[in-house]
């Protein structure tokens, strides 16, 4: 058996290693290593809970406005307080557009340049990926960058900008739209959607999301597969079988994204064991057996400690382990439609498991379901409403804020004791997915993904099937370690 | 300008990769051919190269040693010293700090820049008990010395050039970048916190949307008004360096356009401003963070006179989130 650090690991978001034990020429066992720390639930002890509102979205340049939507409703809690609808429909009209843009940057800036990678140059699809997909100069990136950038132009009227914005509060959005600005954005919306049909899909979006299996998706690919980049990807990752790789636990949960009163476009909860059941939040726990973070037991996040201790024999990760009923779950795009019941994704993982495919099928899919409620949102606008209500001071009170990132749930847990920040813990998405070993051993979602896969014991360089299975979580590691 | 391209080696450490992805936004035809036809060649950036693990050692130890000519080193995010001195904070493949990498590096770059107020200052990353002890690369806060020293000089003349920022504007980056690739960012070029003058040279008031509520003091009272935020929301749009209301933020945003405060993100220290971020801190009901250049007096006296005229509209609309009364049209032409 050898032994390889593979690192750093870029074309993710922030710093990421893997370890990897490779016996016969297959992945025996894996160790993800997310190696920076930065100490932002340190940070925020003792701060004035709005400061909250400063600080979180600098967690992370990628998933900024999904920390602040959920510091705003953890305060909101607080506060005994819920945003007009105005206030709401600008809340998720920013996250979807934060979500909806990162999904774009993964696939074709993160994801897609490593098939354009010289290890694939005998397949016959490899000069149209190369022309395409490559990094930097492929021709993709060069369409994208400036759609991307105009889609983000939404932010400029909603947020002021991205990232980091302060127009998302506990009463709702300080940045009441005008009735002509509406338009511009209608505008915005109609072509990114024309992008998307044109570039993307080679399709209409509601055509996109209608597929509804495995079977329906191929013969759908076909007749595309050199015209738009989707199909594109379906067609390398079915020559590649992706579909047989990045297996972890097929435990899903969503915290529900996207929230109209007491609905959610899309549900909270677990799958587990072929259903959906309730989520319990009462379950959680973040073990920190293999983190270089002090402590014994695995505590309730609103219990939960931050404290480093770099010397920790054993340890291998900043990451703390989150675990539900002590199980790892997964979370995601993938986790979301599963629990949502997309006919499409249940299909395809019903055959074979959570895949790289199924993981980029999904987050796909995601940008042809929610562009069309944006545009329903937009017609929602109240003129004349309120978009905020006032916020007040907090003496003692707790309050959870839980929101769908781009790569999963996101949950914010807050203490406030006489009128400051006592203990603010938060578990990103990519804390479930690529946690440490827990206590009694259990490797991390990522970590159960990569056994299996091969991986030639000499050589230097990162095994393809490896990036492709990590890069396939659209991991946030910025946000992972906090 | 050199007609070879110059060679940008873009690292990432305690910083969240927000000013990467403001770059992004850069309202360009495409960055990266922006970038190749204005003479710059990206070596390697951690989002947007193919190389990854070895390949990027390589690559590192290829400009360390001079084999590659390092021209532009970037640095995003703050230097992270902790635990005690060790740069354990942030390691790659076990062992090397990412701390002593960029001393390294930087110890050999023609060019060394600061993309943002971490890696300038220290930033957000150095805030409250600051845990993994950050500081900037050639500033801890608004103390010289950071990293790298006082003395530091990157081999081509200048000190760190900081692009401060949170996140930093994409042209600010593009533009300075611009700059150095023509042989055109002198000392000169940089205000007293090294930063580029390009931006820094004006206050984030200029072009504030809010501009009449400034003149007549009618302020906003909550979040979402449109009144002025300086007497109560926090606002230091007045104080800070920066063009953001002039140049502006993904189309047509800023932050004092999106409803909300100037938080002073260009500015060292800004994460520390002792009082929350929302509220302006006051000594006998007039705001302690006066407008640059305008003295105490004179400010006092103005405010109450402008307060005492205020006309109806400024005064009501300022309370509202959207217009309550229109500008009146005049019968006559206007004169």
């Amino acid at each position: 058996m050898t032994r390889r650090i593979i690192g750093p690991f870029n074309r993710v978001e922030g710093d990421l290693e893997v370890t990897l034990d490779i016996e016969s020429g297959r992945v025996r066992a894996a160790y993800v290593n997310s190696p920076m720390y930065r100490g932002f639930e340190q940070i925020l002890a003792g701060k004035h809970p709005l400061d909250a509102m400063t600080f979180v979205p600098r967690i992370c340049g990628i998933c900024s406005v999904a920390q602040s939507a959920a510091a705003a409703l953890a305060l909101a809690q607080c506060m005994g307080i819920q945003p007009p609808p105005n206030g709401r429909l600008a809340a998720n009209m920013t996250l979807a557009a934060e979500n909806l843009a990162d999904h774009l940057s993964h696939f074709y800036l993160f994801f897609m340049p490593d098939f354009a990678r010289d290890g694939y140059r005998d397949r016959a699809w490899f000069a149209d990926a190369q022309s395409r997909f490559k990094a930097v100069s492929g021709s993709a990136a060069a369409d994208v960058l400036p759609v991307r950038a105009k889609f983000m132009n939404v932010m400029g009227y909603l947020a002021g900008r991205w990232p980091h914005t302060l127009s998302v509060q506990p009463g709702g959005s300080t940045r009441a739209l005008e009735e002509a600005e509406k338009l511009r954005l209608k505008i915005l919306l109609a072509e990114f959607r024309g992008f998307l049909e044109q570039a993307l899909f080679g399709d209409k979006l509601e055509s996109v999301a209608a597929l509804d299996s495995e079977a329906a998706l191929y013969k759908w690919m076909k007749p595309r597969a050199k015209r738009a980049d989707f199909p594109r990807f379906l067609n390398i990752a079915r020559d590649l079988e992706l579909q047989h790789i990045g297996r972890a636990t097929d435990r899903f949960i969503s915290y529900g994204a996207y929230a109209d009163g007491d609905t959610t476009v899309f549900p909270r909860g677990l799958w587990a064991d072929d259903r959906v059941l309730a989520l319990d939040l009462g379950a959680i726990r973040e073990d920190v057996t293999s983190s270089w973070m002090a402590g014994d037991v695995a505590l309730a996040p609103e219990e939960g400690r931050t404290l480093p201790q770099p010397d920790k024999e054993d340890a291998y990760s900043w990451c703390k382990a989150p675990r539900l009923s002590g199980h790892v779950v997964e979370t995601g795009a993938l986790a979301r439609q599963m629990v949502a019941g997309h006919p499409l994704v249940r299909d395809m993982v019903g055959r074979h498991g959570a895949s790289v495919m199924a993981r980029v099928v999904a987050r796909m899919l995601e940008l042809a379901l929610v562009l069309p409620v944006m545009e329903t949102w937009l017609r929602q606008f109240l003129p004349g409403d309120a978009y905020c209500l006032p916020s007040h001071e907090i003496e003692n009170a707790r309050g959870i804020g839980l929101v769908e990132a781009a790569r999963g749930g996101l949950g914010h847990w807050l203490d406030v004791r006489d009128g400051k920040i006592y203990n603010y813990q938060v578990i990103a998405p990519t804390t479930w997915n690529f946690s440490p070993r827990d206590a009694e051993g259990e490797p991390g979602a990522l970590e159960q993904a990569l056994v299996g896969l091969e991986a030639e014991e000499g050589g230097n360089a990162a095994p393809l099937a490896v990036q492709h299975v990590v890069r396939s979580f659209d991991p946030c590691m910025v946000c992972t370690v906090h | 300008m050199n007609n070879q391209p110059l060679n940008l080696l873009w690292l990432q450490s305690g910083g969240c990769g927000g000013c990467t992805l403001s770059l992004l936004n850069a309202d360009c035809r495409n960055l990266f051919d922006t970038l190749k036809s204005l003479g710059i060649n990206l070596l390697w950036h951690p989002s947007l190269s193919e190389q990854s693990a070895d390949e990027v050692t390589a690559i590192f130890e290829d400009c360390a040693n001079g084999a590659t000519r390092l021209d532009i080193l970037c640095l995003e995010g703050s230097v992270l010293k902790g635990p005690f001195g060790s740069g354990g904070f942030h390691r790659r493949a076990g062992s090397i700090s990412m701390m002593s990498m960029i001393e390294r590096l930087a110890r050999v770059a023609q060019h060394t820049v600061a993309v943002g107020s971490c890696a300038a200052f220290g930033g957000v990353t150095a805030a409250g008990i600051n845990p993994a002890d950050a500081c900037g690369m050639q500033f801890d806060g608004d103390a010289q010395g950071g990293l790298l020293g006082d003395e530091y000089r990157a081999a081509a003349g200048l000190p760190v050039v900081n692009i401060a920022g949170c996140p930093t504007h994409p042209n600010w980056v593009i533009e300075t970048l611009v700059a150095i690739a023509q042989g055109e960012l002198y000392e000169d070029n940089l205000d007293v916190f090294r930063r580029p003058r390009l931006f820094a040279d004006h206050l984030v008031h200029h072009g504030c949307k809010r501009n009449e509520f400034y003149e007549f003091k009618a302020s906003a009272c909550k979040p979402s008004d449109l009144g002025c935020l300086m007497e109560h929301m926090g606002c230091k749009g007045t104080q800070v360096h920066a063009d953001c209301n002039i140049r502006l933020w993904n189309g047509e945003g800023s932050c004092t356009r999106g409803g909300y405060a100037c938080i002073a993100c260009t500015e060292p220290g800004f994460e520390e401003p002792g009082h929350p971020f929302g509220v302006t801190p006051k000594i006998a009901g007039i705001p302690i963070g006066l407008p640059t250049d305008m003295p105490k007096a004179w400010f006092v006296a103005l405010a109450a006179l402008s307060k005492s005229a205020t006309p109806k509209r400024v005064k009501d609309n300022a309370v509202a989130d959207h217009q309550v009364v229109t500008p009146a049209n005049k019968r006559t032409r206007l004169k």
